[in-house]
């Protein structure tokens, strides 16, 4: 490393030199982070394809395969699917506005895989160690929906502009209770720092996790992530049966792949964060030989894809909700409870200590 | 140093053109849109000047909410350019005062040193674990807590005030109640009827 960067100053100056030097690690680790992801989001959909046709009772994808290999059947297949989708044409609406056509796609993917930079998987491997990281995270994640409501508009399609409507409506009420049930979070770990929350949980086993003092906030923010990926149960954006494809109607080819993209990440996105703020993050769940020995990054992908698991289960299991109930759940029940919570959570932190050792597991602090 | 003066010059540019750009677009769409991209390069500049957490609210709020809605409002009006442009001569003599106003009020901030003020010290780089967030809640909730308050609640007036101005009780509106759909049970709603099998003659 640091021959890398007396080469940097040497060939650029002292003063170019170190920021030119940061900026091209700063470019290999996104690489690291991105490649991997995006890897991730195209086996994440032949996960879905299986996983989906398992609990219907059928196979699922089983034919494209790696040099013939027989028991890597279906494993092909997200390739097939990648190559596929490049080679096919992007057709643009002669009256939509080409312009934001083109651009919306862009600013679908952009905050998805902007978020990550903050992400810490292990002690030290984070990209950006930044003190507003929660902050930045809900910033990113309310910047998605910009894609999807200019790709409603910029169609000039009466069923993209309802599905993006329906899309921008729905994410703006779920923020809210996301962003209060993140609220909780940080007022159990005081910090907004990431890599602080997850040490916040630190003890000997799971029993520290943030998952058991604030249980009704990991269920409000699991069903607020689902919600602001747009995915089923709350998928009206999309909505088939009614409105066609909602705001992707128009789309072809890479264009309606990014989309597909970003939906995935922001999948990955919202198990990562859950995994971090309330399962622990990169900690093993008990403190004693055989689990420790695994490394932290191993425990941080387990627990992303026990709750991207979650995510396929609630597809193949409930029917889409109605538009208003979906309302009702985000307005009346999810920002109540939330509410109730954060004050609640105050006033026990606040409560003297000798009252506090009172509570008998203490699994509040 | 040269690197963030790039950065800033690069930001103020953008900032610039899309701020000039949201008054001289035509298209009231395209117009928000710039409004979105002067917001987040302001968040730049901001960042800039070590006030991350101001930047980061800045996206959140009015990028991530405030413009979402004026978006989702601008673009369901069908809405007449030429009937907007109609006033325009009338009412500018009111916008060039305002603006004359607010033209002088930068500027004595700007040249502060010549009405007498002392000029600011630069505050100092703080280090990197120097969190803007903590000594900003500091503030606002020990010395300047009343004026926080107040602020709160003046906001909430208005948010009631807003409501109450928009909410029509209609009484010939039918609406479901899904608490109570959610509870019907199958003896609500069918009634099996046990008839014998008819016998073939």
């Amino acid at each position: 490393m640091e021959s890398i960067q007396q080469q940097f100053v040497e060939i650029l100056g002292a003063e170019w030199g170190p920021m030119m030097f940061s900026l091209a690690t700063n470019m290999t680790f996104i690489f690291a982070i991105v490649v991997p992801l995006l890897l991730g989001v195209a086996y994440l959909t032949f996960a879905e394809r299986k996983i989906i046709a398992y609990m219907q009772i059928r196979v699922g994808p089983n034919r494209v395969t790696f040099f013939g290999i027989p028991w890597l059947r279906g494993w092909g297949q997200p390739i097939a699917d990648a190559v596929k989708a490049i080679m096919k044409e992007i057709i643009i609406p002669t009256s939509a506005n080409k312009f934001l056509f083109i651009l919306a796609p862009v600013l679908t993917i952009m905050p998805a895989l902007a978020a990550w930079a903050v992400i810490p998987f292990s002690p030290e491997l984070v990209l950006a160690d930044i003190n507003a990281g929660l902050l930045y995270i809900l910033a990113m994640t309310s910047m998605g929906i910009y894609g999807i409501i200019i790709a409603g508009w910029a169609s000039n399609s009466k069923y993209a502009f309802i599905g993006a409507m329906r899309s921008a409506a729905q994410v703006v009420s779920y923020e809210l209770a996301m962003g209060f049930a993140l609220v909780c979070v940080l007022m159990m770990s005081q910090s907004l720092n990431l890599g602080d929350i997850v040490n916040g949980q630190q003890g000997n086993s799971l029993l520290n996790w943030y998952l058991i003092p604030l249980f009704p906030m990991f269920l409000v923010y699991l069903i607020s992530g689902v919600a602001e990926t747009n995915r089923a149960p709350f998928d009206v954006a999309e909505g088939e049966s009614e409105i066609v494809a909602g705001f992707h109607v128009d789309y072809s080819g890479m264009a309606f792949t990014v989309f597909f993209l970003a939906e995935y990440s922001n999948m990955i996105l919202v198990a990562t964060l859950t995994s971090i703020m309330f399962l622990g993050g990169w900690l093993p769940p008990i403190d004693i030989a055989p689990f420790t020995l695994i490394p932290g990054f191993i425990w941080l992908l387990l627990k992303i894809a026990f709750i991207l698991f979650f995510f396929l289960w609630f597809r193949a299991t409930f029917p889409r909700y109605r538009y208003d109930q979906i309302m009702r759940l985000g307005w009346k029940i999810f920002i109540p409870i939330t509410l109730v919570w954060i004050v609640l959570l105050g006033a026990i932190m606040q409560l003297p200590e000798s009252i506090r050792n009172v509570f008998p597991l203490n699994i509040w602090f | 140093m040269i690197f963030q003066d790039i950065l800033f010059y690069f930001f103020s540019a953008i900032l610039i053109a899309s701020a000039l750009g949201v008054i001289t677009v035509r298209n009231p769409v395209n117009s928000a849109l710039l409004l979105v991209l002067s917001f987040v390069t302001c968040a730049g500049l901001w960042l800039l000047l070590e006030a991350e957490f101001l930047a980061i609210t800045l996206v959140l709020v009015y990028v991530g909410a405030v413009m979402v809605l004026f978006l989702f409002v601008v673009m369901m009006l069908d809405i007449n350019l030429d009937q907007l442009r109609e006033g325009f001569w009338k009412w500018f003599p009111f916008g060039a005062v305002i603006a004359l106003v607010m033209v002088v009020e930068i500027s004595m901030v700007l040249m502060g040193k010549y009405f007498g003020h002392e000029e600011m010290p630069i505050p100092e780089p703080k280090g990197a674990d120097y969190s803007n967030t903590k000594e900003l809640g500091r503030l606002i909730y020990t010395e300047y807590v009343y004026a926080f308050e107040l602020a709160a609640v003046l906001l909430l007036v208005a948010m009631i005030a807003a409501i109450a101005l928009t909410l029509r009780h209609r009484e010939d509106k039918k609406s479901t109640n899904p608490s109570k759909q959610v509870k019907v049970r199958k003896e609500d709603r069918i009634r099996i009827v046990n008839m014998p099998t008819e016998k073939k003659e």
